[in-house]
């Protein structure tokens, strides 16, 4: 479903990924974990086309979309959640998910999303109207995941969405990747919790200095404590 | 201060209310443009003034004032598209002074293109014969054409609040103004709706710089003094607030009138010495976010 080769991304003069290879099949949930500053999160934003400039090739479904604008990216199906959650301040918990669904090439009603909503996060069909930044940060989080997931991508990629989240919600939300996964959604994502990852991941990729430097089954790797240490301890 | 009687405040009041919806207009242009693409357009004084001029050519061929109230904005306004189109859009992103400097350009480019066209002298415009004459506002007689000009100014405010607030567009143009970036990751075409948005604000101000010219004419530099007072109201409002172009606004053409009444030649100085005390108790104005320009 989406396949890097040899992509290098910069933002200004420093060069952040130095020619990455990673695939990611269709159905699949697949961690990429490692260091702080490892390039984890410049890897999802060069995919959504958000570095000053990349090289290389992405391949979305078969097509190279490196050249392509953000918003067109995200039409063909790719669904983004960023580290900083980036939920509009000053409106609604209604209003941020409605935001999902304008893009010209999403055709969903809003009733029957809403009414999806309610099933997966009911936390957030009870505030649909509160200002969303009152809510709590995980609350946040649950929201900034409904919003990507309202135009039903087929790839979705989360950065740390368990960044400063009451522990007892990342249970939860982890949960809930599976069952998304379970339910025909292929994901990427990226998280500091390597065990918490490993734990509902299919396979996982380290990096390390803007490489990948170990690829493996998640369950192999979740046992290795050694290429964790080497790769993910502080 | 003989003859100087509650009534006659109350009727100055009105002249700087009107004078204030003109500030108003041409302000909440700006401060749309500078909230959203943090532009600061230098050009608006000169799409004022475009405006009053496609009102003047829009009547030589024998439009109405009303045709003209909907069409020169338009034309205007569409002139702004391009402009935002093919020159203003490659310096997003480029920090604050690239767009400052090309609008600099743009506004004498447009001036002297109107020169060369329509001369360095100006014309009057005609009040439309409707508008003619004072009407009765129970504590005297005002100026027909300023109650005009005040009402037309809360027409266009209140559409531009439901469009704002009550569209799916008006949705994408406030997130926009928050975080351009989330609403590109959501598949938003960002840069067709800051084209849109350049539109409104290059013919909101083509609507002021028409209303404005039954009042006082049209020359080709009618833009300029006006710009600096705009400036004045859009940065004590707070840049990119629209309820502050709108408070300050009508702000600043009370103390215009007033100040006026009392020394009329006062009047220009009145309002910078408004935003001098402005700036000092409060820097990021009325309602402007603190380091917006950080």
């Amino acid at each position: 479903m989406l396949k890097l080769e040899k992509l290098q991304a910069w933002y200004g003069r420093s060069h952040i990924l130095q020619g990455i290879d990673l695939e990611v099949n269709k159905g699949e949930l697949v961690c990429l974990i490692g260091r702080n500053g490892a390039g984890k999160t410049t890897t999802l934003r060069a995919v959504m086309g958000l570095t000053s400039r990349a090289e290389g090739r992405v391949v979305f479904d078969g097509q190279d979309i490196l050249k392509l604008p953000t918003h067109r990216r995200n039409g063909l199906g790719l669904g983004y959640v960023p580290e900083e959650r980036r939920i509009v301040p000053g409106m609604s918990v209604r209003d941020n998910l409605r935001l999902g669904l304008l893009a010209s090439h999403h055709t969903a009603r809003e009733a029957d999303v809403i009414a999806e909503i309610a099933e997966t996060f009911p936390r957030l069909a009870e505030r649909l109207d509160q200002d969303a930044t009152t809510m709590s940060g995980g609350e946040q989080q649950m929201l900034a995941i409904a919003r990507a997931m309202v135009s039903k991508p087929k790839l979705l990629m989360l950065d740390e969405p368990s960044e400063g989240i009451m522990p007892v919600l990342v249970d939860e939300m982890f949960a809930l990747f599976a069952r998304l996964r379970d339910g025909g959604t292929t994901i990427l994502l990226v998280e500091q919790n390597v065990e918490l990852a490993l734990g509902i991941a299919d396979r996982a990729y380290i990096m390390d200095q803007g490489e990948i430097v170990y690829q493996a089954d998640a369950k192999a790797l979740l046992a290795d404590a050694e290429i964790q240490e080497r790769y993910c301890s502080v | 201060m003989d003859g100087l009687t509650p009534d006659l405040l109350v009727l100055q009041l009105f002249t700087g209310l009107a004078l204030g919806a003109i500030y108003v207009l041409l302000a909440l242009g700006m401060s749309l443009l500078f909230g959203m693409l943090t532009v600061v357009n230098f050009a608006h004084g000169a799409f004022y003034m475009l405006g009053a001029y496609a009102g003047l050519v829009l009547l030589g061929m024998g439009f109405n004032f009303w045709a003209c109230l909907i069409i020169a904005p338009i034309i205007v306004g569409s002139l702004g598209m391009l402009c935002e189109r093919f020159l203003i859009r490659h310096l997003y992103g480029r920090g604050i002074d690239y767009p400052l400097l090309l609008t600099f350009g743009l506004s004498y480019v447009l001036v002297e293109l109107v020169r060369i066209f329509f001369g360095t002298s100006g014309y009057p415009v005609d009040t439309p014969d409707i508008l003619q004459g004072a009407s009765d506002i129970w504590i005297g007689y005002f100026p027909t054409y300023r109650l005009f000009v005040i009402g037309v100014a809360v027409v266009v405010l209140t559409a531009l609040w439901l469009f704002l607030e009550r569209t799916p567009y008006g949705l994408i143009i406030r997130a926009g103004a928050r975080d351009p970036q989330i609403v590109r990751i959501l598949g938003i075409d960002v840069a067709r709706v800051w084209l849109v948005v350049f539109g409104i604000g290059t013919g909101l101000a083509a609507l002021a710089g028409l209303l404005a010219a039954p009042l006082q004419g049209t020359s080709p530099e009618m833009g300029s003094t006006i710009l600096a007072e705009s400036f004045v109201v859009t940065v004590v409002g707070g840049m990119g607030s629209l309820v502050g172009a709108v408070v300050a606004g009508l702000l600043v053409g009370v103390v215009v009138a007033m100040t006026s009444l009392f020394a009329p030649e006062m009047a220009q100085v009145a309002i910078f010495a408004l935003m001098a005390v402005v700036l000092l108790v409060r820097p990021q104005g009325f309602f402007g976010r603190a380091g917006l320009m950080s």
